[in-house]
Formats: C-alpha cells, structure tokens, sequence
C-alpha cells in the first residue's frame, strides 16, 4: 500500500485530475443552489415539463446502462457459461454503482429527498408504476450491495481474517442472488417503460406503445451486453495492469459471445418495434418529421449495430464489435431521451418546450465522473479484474476436484 | 376476445387498487362517480371573461396576489395556464369561425372520477373524496412529480422555488372551505356574475346541461365535455364552438387512467411467479448438460485405458508367443546342428 503513495502525489496535478476537481467544484456549487434556492434556481422545469435530464439521462439511462449486471450474472450462473465468469465482477461493481447513482440523483431532483422512503414506510401507493419502479431498484441495489461485497470482504480480509467467513457465506447465496436479481431487473427495467403507460396523449404514438415495458426491458439487455463490451475496452485500456490471466485470456471471448447476444437481442428489439407500429396502425406517421427522426432511431441504432454485431461475430472482428457497442449504447441512450423528452409533450407549442439548463448538464456530468472515480477507486484496490490469490482455489474447487478425479484413473492401471 | 377480457379484469383490479382498500373489491363494473358527488358545470356561452372567478379563488384560498390586478382584462391577450401561485385562470379565444365574438374558457383540476395524479402517486398523497374533489395531502408528498407527467390536463403544479418544502398545487374545488362550513359553493362559483359556473351534483349538472342543448340547440354542440373524457371529470364543460378550438384535447379518449397502466403492473406478479420457475429450470438443465457431459468424457476414457490395457497385453502375447516359437526353433536348430555334427563326427570315425 505505501508504494502506491508517491504514485497517487505524482499524479495529483495531471489535466484529467484538474478537469475532475473542477467538475466536483462546479458540482459542488450548483449542488448548494438546489438546496437553498430550489429546483426552480437550477433547472429549465416547468408545469408543464416536470421531469428533465435528470430523470432521462440520471434515471432512464443510468438504470439501463447498469443491466451489464444482471445480463452477465445470468449468462455466467444460470445460463452456465463459465467462460464469461471474469467479466461479472466488473459488471457487478458497473451496476451497483450506477444504481447508487441514480439514487444520488434522485436526491436532488425529488422535492423532499428525505421522504424517498415513504413509500415503503409511511404510506404505500400500489396502483403506481413509480411504486413498482421504487421497490425493485430499492430491493436491487441492496441485492447488487451484497453480489458485489465479496471483492470488498477479499480485500478486507487480508487485514481482518473473520470476514473470510461472511464472504464464504456470501459466495454459496450467488445463484439465489442472481435470480432474485434477473427478477427485479426484469420488474423495474420494464416498469420504467410501464410509467409512461399513463399518458397517451403527451407521448408521440410511434413511441407510445402498449408495449413500452417490454421495450423497455428488451433494450436493457442489449444494453448491458453492449455496457459490458464498451466498458471491457475501456478498461482493457485505462485498468490493464489490474487485470489477471484469466481476465485477458477470456476477454475477447467475452465480446465476441456478447457481441452474439447483442445481435440476437437488438434483432428481436426490431422485430417487436415494428410490430407495435403495426398494431396501433401507425406506418402513416413514417412519413412526418416525428417519422424520419423514428427511423434514425430505429434503423440507424438498432438495425445498424445488429448488423454491425453478426458481422464481427462472422468475420471474428473485435473492433467492429466494439463499434457496435457504442452505437447501441447511444442508441439507448436516444431512445431514452426520445420516450422521456423528445416526443414527450410533442404537441406543446415550441416556446413551452423544454431543454436542460447548463447546471442540469453539469449534476449530470458531475454524476457520472463521481461513478467513474469510485470505479476506479475500487477496482484499483480489490480484486475486480483478477482473483484474489487467497481465493482463487476456492471459486475453482470444482475444476480441480475432477482433475483430481482423473489423475489416478489415467495412472491406475 | 380472450385477450379484451383479460385486460378488462386487470383494469377492474387497477381500478380497485387505486380508488378502494381491497384489490379484489372491483368486480367486472364500470365505475361512474361517487353516488352523490359534486360538480361543477362551466357554460362557455355565458361566461364574460371578466375574471371575478380568478379573484374569488384567490381570495379564498389565501393565494399570493398577482402583480397585476383582476380587473387588469389586459393579461387575457396572452395564454395562460395555472401556476403554484394561480389555481384558475381564464382565457379568450379570439377569431373562432362561427363565433360572433371571442369565446372564453376557465381552466381548473377537472377532478376526474377515476385521478391519473391519484393512480400515479406512490405515496396515495391524492384522494378522489366522496363529495368529488380530488385533494392533495402535503404530509406524504416526496415531490416527485409523477402526477404531473400523469395528469392528462397539465394540472398539477409545483413550487419549483421552495428549495425544501415544494408542494404541489392545484384546485382543490375548495374542499376543505366547504367541508368547513365556510363556503357553501368554491370560490369561483360564488363570484360568477352571469351563472357561467354552476355548483351542484354531477348527475343534475349533466340532466341540466342536457336541458340547455335541448333548449337552446342553436346555442350549443350537443355534447358535454368531461362527461366521457378520461372517464369522465367532475367538471363539465358546454359550448358553442369546437373544443378544440377553447384548447381543449379532444383527443384523450375515454379510458380512465388507471386502466392504462393496470396491465403492466399485473404482470409484476406473474413475473415473480415464473421467473424463478424459468431460471431455476434453464440452471438446472445446464448443470445437468455439464454433469453428463463430464460422465460420458470420464467413460469414454475409462474406455479408451481398457482398450489401450487390451491391446497391450494382446501385444504381449504375441510377442511372447514369437519369442517362445523363435528361442523353440533356435533350440531345434541348435540340436538339429549338433547332431549333424555328430553324425559327421561318427563318420570320420569310422574311415
């Protein structure tokens, strides 16, 4: 530990460091504002515009750029593809960190943050898609809490030996905890569409769709598989020499086996957007301004990276991968703003429209360099990216176990 | 059909969630009201535009007083709507063909039968009272703004300025005045000087406003806004002009709100019920995929020792087997030689 000291003082004065202090000072600032003089001081909302960026970037995206968690916990537990196993910690610490956020979040763009638990202390609202939304991110992130501690509890646990057991204990609950996870994932993925349910006649109809939950909860898997090859090559990049063997050699596997996921899901995404238009009748709207920007939407950030997904995978290109990652990422991200605020309260004048204010753009950004520092705080001090040498034998058992088996049959006779 | 039914009864049980305390009360019924509740009915052929409704709602629901006073008529050549500090406002619609002059119209919660802003709390911060207004309860409200997104007429308002304590505010049909015994009408009825705005009970209000299409059916179009809308709204509207032409959607439909999201949140349970059913089922086939995959690699080279083992011994044999014939012809030749050595030998011998 006392070798990383002179790294971290030699680096303190690096532009990207100065840049992130002024993003936290700037944040800091506008963070004072909202508490003291309200949203009013801050934000562009209005009557008629009562949820902005923080909720479509902060809360839409933010949970469903977060689905790398359940997306690849389930692939490498239940679906039992072993192989991808070193990507689920980073997808795991992606996720739960991203659910703290859009927490975070909510603190400020809630009225009286301090009330977010009375829905399930005070007074319940049941007949309400939010109630749904709030009770499974709540239950999830708790559920993300404990996937994600035994990297904490193995990093702990050189200095404290009793912790070793707790996250014994923790490591047996993985496939319940996996499942329990896909479920509320599956519940408040959707049920971010289901709240626009409620309002057919602000949301433009070839967004509005009886649907949108399941949209909702299909683009989130794309999105996750695609969360998890963009952040891969990210890290592959920024975090190389946090990562073992076992990460790098099973990392193009990964994308590739993504990358096939992601052309398969993002296929079916299409076909069943295409059958909403078709059973609400909407074709003719194609034809408008509102049609041409659908299109972008759905041919150039879902068609476009489907393609691009099954040619990396047929001609084993891992960059083109890649690029199909982050246009499927953007698309979601479209897509999310497209639902929440594009086509949302499309038929107001253009004078009562709204767009973000500066300061709303900087909480956003000053969200998400928070969750990149704690990222790389985190997964540059516990076992993120390689196994912890303590632990390594325990999370291969199995293999060895039959290795073992092997070994004196093959020599026995 | 199967499908249309199915709905049906998740909206009967959405419906029940959201306006009873027992989910499984709503049983295959259309709800229409509480028997008994009030309305109020807004003519937009009498009304004057002259704003006494602005100010008696003002006045007595102790709101702040706005930079320009009631009888300034000037603020109505712009479009208004309300804000946390108005919670009616009337506006004038110029220039509408078939209008001989402009057309007024107040706007107002319409206090819907069936709440979007109550279906969409997740706190139950709104209640469609008994007598027919829809209130707010500030003592549970986190500030959300759900109801906002959900009200199909933009009613709900916020105080976007009050750094902690925002509330949301809106019309409240001056329930708690007349609960109170302090007024007997709201506030904007008892000021109308033309009996634009008419307090009574809903159903009276619709066979009233019936009796002035009848009556006067060159005056009006035969229809009543808020009757159908939404599922109906405590509030009614009769005018002489399109609706549309007053800023009123005339697209909303007739599906009250918590049917719209009552299938979706059915579906929460059902997923909890099969998901796991699903998971568990796909891990435990996988697990035995992997179990038997590593029996048959374990057979197979079991097998493929024996037979190696096999053909070993097989291959020992034979050469055993040659070794022995060979060492056996060695012998013969050996005994063969010595003898023919010996018959030599003898013949030598004997020359």
């Amino acid at each position: 530990m006392s070798t990383d000291n002179p790294a971290v003082k030699k680096s303190l004065y690096t532009p990207f460091n100065i840049m992130v202090g002024l993003i936290f000072l700037v944040g800091a600032v506008i963070t004072a504002l909202r508490f003291t003089k309200g949203l009013g001081a801050v934000t562009n909302l209005s009557d008629n515009n009562p949820w902005g960026i923080w909720i479509s970037f902060d809360l839409l995206c933010g949970v469903a750029l977060a689905a790398g968690g359940y997306t690849t916990s389930a692939a490498c537990y239940v679906f039992g593809l072993k192989r991808y196993h070193s990507a689920v910690r980073p997808a795991i610490l992606t996720a739960f960190l991203g659910y703290s956020l859009v927490g975070f979040a909510l603190l400020y763009d809630v009225g009286r943050p301090w009330r977010l638990p009375y829905p399930f202390i005070v007074q319940s609202g049941p007949s309400s898609v939010l109630f749904e939304v709030g009770l499974c991110v709540m239950l999830y992130l708790n559920v993300l809490f404990i996937e994600w501690s035994p990297a904490a509890l193995e990093w702990l646990g050189v200095k404290w030996q009793g912790l070793k057991k707790v996250r014994t204990v923790i490591v047996k609950m993985t496939l319940g905890l996996t499942i329990f996870g896909v479920i509320l994932s599956t519940m408040h993925q959707s049920s971010l569409g289901a709240l626009y349910l409620i309002a057919p006649s602000k949301l433009h109809p070839l967004w509005y769709s009886s649907y949108l939950p399941v949209y909702f909860f299909v683009s989130s898997i794309a999105a996750g598989l695609s969360m998890v090859i963009f952040e891969g090559t990210l890290s592959h990049h920024y975090l190389h020499d946090k990562m073992d063997a076992t990460y790098l050699s099973e990392h193009d596997g990964v994308t590739m086996g993504f990358a096939k996921g992601a052309a398969l899901v993002l296929a079916g995404y299409f076909l069943i957007k295409v059958v909403g238009i078709t059973m609400d009748n909407n074709w003719h709207y194609l034809a408008t301004k509102w049609g041409a920007w659908f299109l972008v939407e759905l041919l150039g950030f879902v068609a476009l990276p489907c393609f691009l997904y099954a040619m990396a995978v047929r001609e084993k290109n891992l960059l083109m991968a890649r690029v199909a990652s982050v246009i499927t990422v953007l698309g979601i991200v479209l897509n999310r703003f497209n639902v929440s605020l594009v086509a949302f309260n499309w038929q107001l004048a253009p004078a009562d429209r709204y767009f973000p204010s500066w300061m709303e753009i900087a909480i956003s950004l000053y969200i998400v360099t928070l969750g990149v520092s704690i990222f790389w705080f985190i997964s540059s001090r516990m076992p993120i990216f390689y196994e912890h040498p303590q632990f390594k034998e325990h999370e291969t058992a199995e293999f060895h176990e039959h290795k073992l088996k092997k070994h004196p049959q093959s020599f026995g006779h | 059909m199967l499908r249309r039914t199915f709905l049906g009864l998740l909206g009967a049980a959405g419906m029940g969630a959201a306006l009873s305390k027992s989910a499984l009360a709503a049983g295959n019924q259309h709800f229409t009201g509480h028997p008994g509740s009030f309305g109020v009915l807004f003519d937009a052929t009498r009304c004057i535009g002259c704003r006494r409704c602005e100010a008696g709602c003002n006045q007595v629901n102790g709101l702040p007083r706005p930079a320009k006073p009631f009888d300034d008529l000037s603020v109505l050549d712009v479009k208004r709507r309300t804000d946390a500090k108005t919670y009616t406002i009337v506006n004038r619609y110029d220039k509408i063909p078939g209008a001989a002059g402009p057309v007024f119209r107040k706007f107002q919660c319409n206090h819907c039968l069936e709440p979007a802003c109550a279906s969409a709390c997740f706190v139950r911060a709104f209640s469609k009272t008994a007598q027919g207004a829809v209130t707010w309860d500030e003592s549970v409200c986190v500030g959300c703004r759900y109801c906002m997104i959900a009200c199909p007429f933009e009613v709900p308002t916020f105080e976007y300025n009050e750094p902690l304590t925002p509330r949301i505010m809106k019309c409240t049909m001056c329930y708690p005045q007349i609960m109170s015994g302090q007024l007997m009408v709201p506030g904007c009825v008892g000021a109308c000087p033309t009996e634009a705005l008419v307090y009574g009970k809903r159903d009276r209000l619709i066979t009233a406003a019936r009796e002035r299409i009848y009556k006067y059916s060159g005056r009006y179009l035969d229809y009543i806004y808020g009757e159908h809308e939404m599922g109906g709204t405590s509030w009614l509207y009769l005018s002489g002009v399109p609706f549309k032409a007053l800023g009123m959607r005339e697209d909303l439909g007739v599906t009250p709100a918590p049917e719209l999201t009552s299938g979706a949140l059915a579906s929460v349970p059902i997923v909890a019920g099969l998901w796991p059913v699903l998971l568990i089922g796909i891990y435990a086939v996988n697990k035995r995929k992997d179990k038997i995959a590593r029996e048959e690699r374990l057979q197979a080279v079991a097998e493929a020792l024996t037979k190696a083992h096999a053909d070993t011994e097989h291959k020992l044999e034979r050469a055993k087997t040659k070794a022995e014939a060979d060492q056996k012809a060695a012998i013969e030749k050996a005994v063969k030689n010595a003898l023919e050595e010996a018959a030599k030998a003898e013949t030598q011998e004997g020359d």
